[in-house]
């Protein structure tokens, strides 16, 4: 399949085509076949190519196809080619994995919607860009994909459409979008400008050949590398432009685990690992890239503390565990934030799609001060949400642990790396393991503060009926135990360097051939070093853990005392550090003045239109005194024939 | 011998009186009398000057002028006798219709 890979990007885009064209009239049972069929057989050629590529030598394992000549212009060429590389082919296989499962997942949870077909469209449109992202062999076409999965994100973001929250929420997630593309777009302009190419193995092996060591100072790398920042905070949420992700919970749960969770948030860490030769050779960047990651996953963690709706939790989770794939990658360690980015792909959407479970068992009551004791109805959900709060707190030995531990040991020992880095993240696991632990007992254990006859408000499920919440059908419980599966095994590819080899690592290895290294080289660290830090990490998880148990199942007074003695904390995180009301007031509320007082009443309405308005007015003026000319009078013609004969005789006559 | 400059001072009177009938005349016919008055009066300045030079140019001119105005004439004529028709009148005043 390495010669013809590329094909796996037709199935999505096929079947969205023919769901969104015919799909009106499909029965539902068609419109989920095309929608999972099609990204199933994605995922099956991207998993042949996979073990194909394995089967190559390392040095070996990038193969491109190209397809044709994109945009040819003087020395400007973009090629339609595609790239399957490790680091591809590990994006690839989870866009399609997960998103196959998802996909599943969705058969049972949207049933009964009435954009059935809309949604399974946008979500195969969604596949097929994010399969382009990854795929592209060129910042230009990765862009297309870029901009793409944007645009599916906005569709389904909105796919509430008739609800102001939903049509809000997307139309911010697109906005806040574009600034940051506004970034990478700049960034891609100073490549081409600095290095005359797109494409990123002469791209790279160019930047390696002129920059043999990391530029000092301030230089046109660190400027290419900010801007593709810019543009990474934005698709990845992070400070400053991480505000859409919480409001993008709008959207169906699924698109909120496939999208918001599993992949598309996670093109930024997947950008900055590919273009890892130019931030490698920019300090500054990687220095600000790590501390904004860190910062980011610092206040998301604590936002998802004090926040009530379970979506609304996840999603801040989301931002925070981002903010440590950034963190990875700042501190040069390129393989664990994509090793992050792995497992985090499957504990998240675990979470997710969990959620979802229970949302509908709850009728779509998200508040989790309205769920509890909900582990005897829904006993697969409760143990693969279980495994998911586990990997992502890392309790050895599931997924999240090895990933996790990889990116605290590099933020401490990587050249770029600091001790200060490494407290702030140790914080943040013990955070996240706080956070994800309450919601499971708030949600799970406990007294049911729920009554069984009427949960929330009313819906269009007719299949729902009221009574004992209970588990969905296998569609839903069957994504949820096989991601459950992978939650807990997929960290076992990358062991730590103590207990045996991290072949992951060693599998990315030759992304990063062209990467600058020098005095980035790890030190000498004893292995009994980096087991004592991870015992501390880990100890601290379970206490927090254990603080959770004590806080909302054993004493819940416990927790509204704390938030009544230090009101004014908690007032501030439930209200996320009010950072939407000072964006609202600093940049959209002097935008909005600007717009409507100054371009549209100013210069739209005064300017533009009073020159249109105005020019016609006068000549209207004009034309009403002139045309009583024509006064109709034959003779009054002539005599103006003869007034204009005699001028023009006088004219001559004087002149000469 | 009558000189050059009597005939142009001819011609030009005519022609003076032939606007001035244009002008001032409501009669559709005396108007159209007026018109012919000065086309024979730019027709006798042709003549002088064919003479004045020697030259058969100006002659030439005269006789295309003759027949235009006929052709003019028929085509006035007619037009004057729909106008009187419709009216029941040839003052030119009353056909004031065709204006802004």
């Amino acid at each position: 399949m390495l010669e013809t890979f590329w094909i796996l990007l037709l199935f999505p885009l096929v079947g969205a085509a023919i769901n969104g064209i015919f799909g009106k009239r499909f029965s539902p049972g068609l419109i989920a076949t095309i929608g999972c069929g099609s990204v199933f057989i994605s995922f099956a050629i991207a998993l042949l190519t996979f073990f194909e590529l394995l089967g190559l030598a390392p040095a070996d394992r990038a193969v491109t196809n190209h397809l044709f000549t994109w945009i040819e212009s003087g020395n400007f060429v973009a090629n339609a080619s595609f790239l399957f590389d490790p680091l591809s082919g590990v994006m690839i296989l989870v866009v399609t994995g997960v998103g196959f499962l998802i996909h599943l997942y969705s058969v049972e949870y949207m049933r009964g919607e009435t954009g059935y077909y809309r949604f399974f469209a946008y979500l195969n449109l969604f596949i097929f860009m994010m399969s382009t992202l990854v795929l592209a062999d060129n910042y230009l076409l990765m862009f297309v994909g870029w901009e793409g999965v944007g645009l599916c994100s906005y569709l389904l973001i909105g796919y509430y459409f008739e609800t102001r929250v939903a049509g809000d929420a997307a139309k911010k997630a697109f906005i806040v979008n574009r600034i940051g593309d506004f970034g990478f777009l700049l960034g891609m302009f100073l490549i081409f400008q600095t290095f005359g190419t797109l494409e990123y193995h002469s791209l790279f092996s160019t930047v390696a050949e002129r920059f043999p060591a990391p530029e000092i100072g301030f230089g046109v790398l660190s400027g290419i590398t900010l801007l593709l920042f810019l543009g990474a905070t934005g698709k990845s949420a992070q400070i400053p432009l991480y505000v859409w992700l919480p409001d993008a919970m709008a959207g169906p749960t699924p698109v909120s685990a496939l999208i918001h969770a599993a992949t598309m948030v996670t093109a930024g860490v997947y950008m900055i690992a590919r273009s890892a030769t130019l931030y490698s050779r920019a300090p500054e960047s990687m220095l600000i890239v790590a501390v904004i990651g860190i910062v980011t996953a610092l206040v998301a963690a604590l936002i998802a503390i004090a926040q009530r709706d379970i979506k609304k939790v996840l999603a801040y989770s989301t931002v925070s565990q981002l903010g440590y794939m950034f963190l990875a990658v700042g501190v040069g360690a390129w393989a664990s934030g994509i090793f992050h980015l792995y497992t985090h792909a499957f504990f998240k959407a675990l979470l997710f799609l969990g959620s979802g479970s229970v949302i509908l068992a709850m009728h779509h009551e998200q508040d989790m001060l309205k769920m509890g004791g909900l582990k005897k109805y829904l006993p697969i959900t409760w143990a693969t949400m279980g495994v998911a709060t586990l990997a992502i707190a890392g309790i050895p030995p599931f997924a999240g642990f090895f990933s996790k531990d990889e990116i605290l040991w590099n933020s401490l020992v990587s050249g770029h790396g600091h001790l200060l880095l490494w407290v702030a993240g140790v914080l943040v696991a013990a955070l996240t393991a706080f956070y994800m632990a309450r919601l499971m007992y708030l949600t799970f254990y406990g007294k049911e503060r729920f009554s069984h006859e009427s949960h929330g408000h009313h819906d269009d499920h007719d299949h729902h009926h009221s009574g004992p919440p209970k588990e969905p059908s296998l569609f839903v419980t069957l994504p949820l135990m096989i991601l459950g599966v992978l939650s807990a095994i997929a960290g076992l590819v990358g062991l730590p360097a103590w207990l045996g080899d991290n072949r992951f690592e060693h599998f990315l290895e030759p992304v990063f051939h062209y990467a600058y290294t020098g005095d980035g080289h790890q030190g000498e660290h004893s292995h009994s070093l980096e087991i004592g830090l991870t015992v501390v990490i880990v100890t601290l998880a379970l206490i927090s853990i254990f603080l959770a148990y004590r806080f909302f199942v054993k004493n819940p007074a416990i927790p509204e005392r704390i938030a009544e003695r230090f009101a004014g904390i908690h007032k501030l995180l439930w209200n996320k550090f009010y950072v939407d009301e000072v964006y609202d007031a600093l940049i959209v509320w002097p935008i909005e003045r600007i717009s409507r007082f100054v371009l549209w009443k100013g210069i739209d309405v005064g300017i533009i239109d009073g020159a249109v308005n105005g020019v016609a007015s006068l000549m209207q003026g004009w034309s009403n005194r002139v045309k009583r000319l024509q006064s109709g009078y034959a003779r009054a013609y002539a005599s103006w024939i003869l007034f204009g004969a005699v001028l023009i005789f006088l004219y001559y006559y004087l002149a000469n | 011998m009558v000189s050059t400059t009597q005939f142009l001072v001819l011609g030009a009177i005519l022609f003076s009186i032939g606007t001035l009938g244009v002008i001032v005349r409501r009669n559709t016919i005396t108007m159209f009398m007026s018109i012919e008055l000065m086309l024979n009066a730019v027709n006798l300045t042709f003549l002088a000057f064919a003479r004045h030079f020697d030259q058969v140019d100006g002659q030439i001119f005269v006789f295309f002028v003759m027949t235009v105005a006929a052709a003019e004439a028929a085509v006035g004529l007619a037009l004057i006798v729909l106008l009187s028709k419709r009216n029941d009148s040839v003052d030119i005043d009353q056909a004031n219709t065709m204006k802004w």
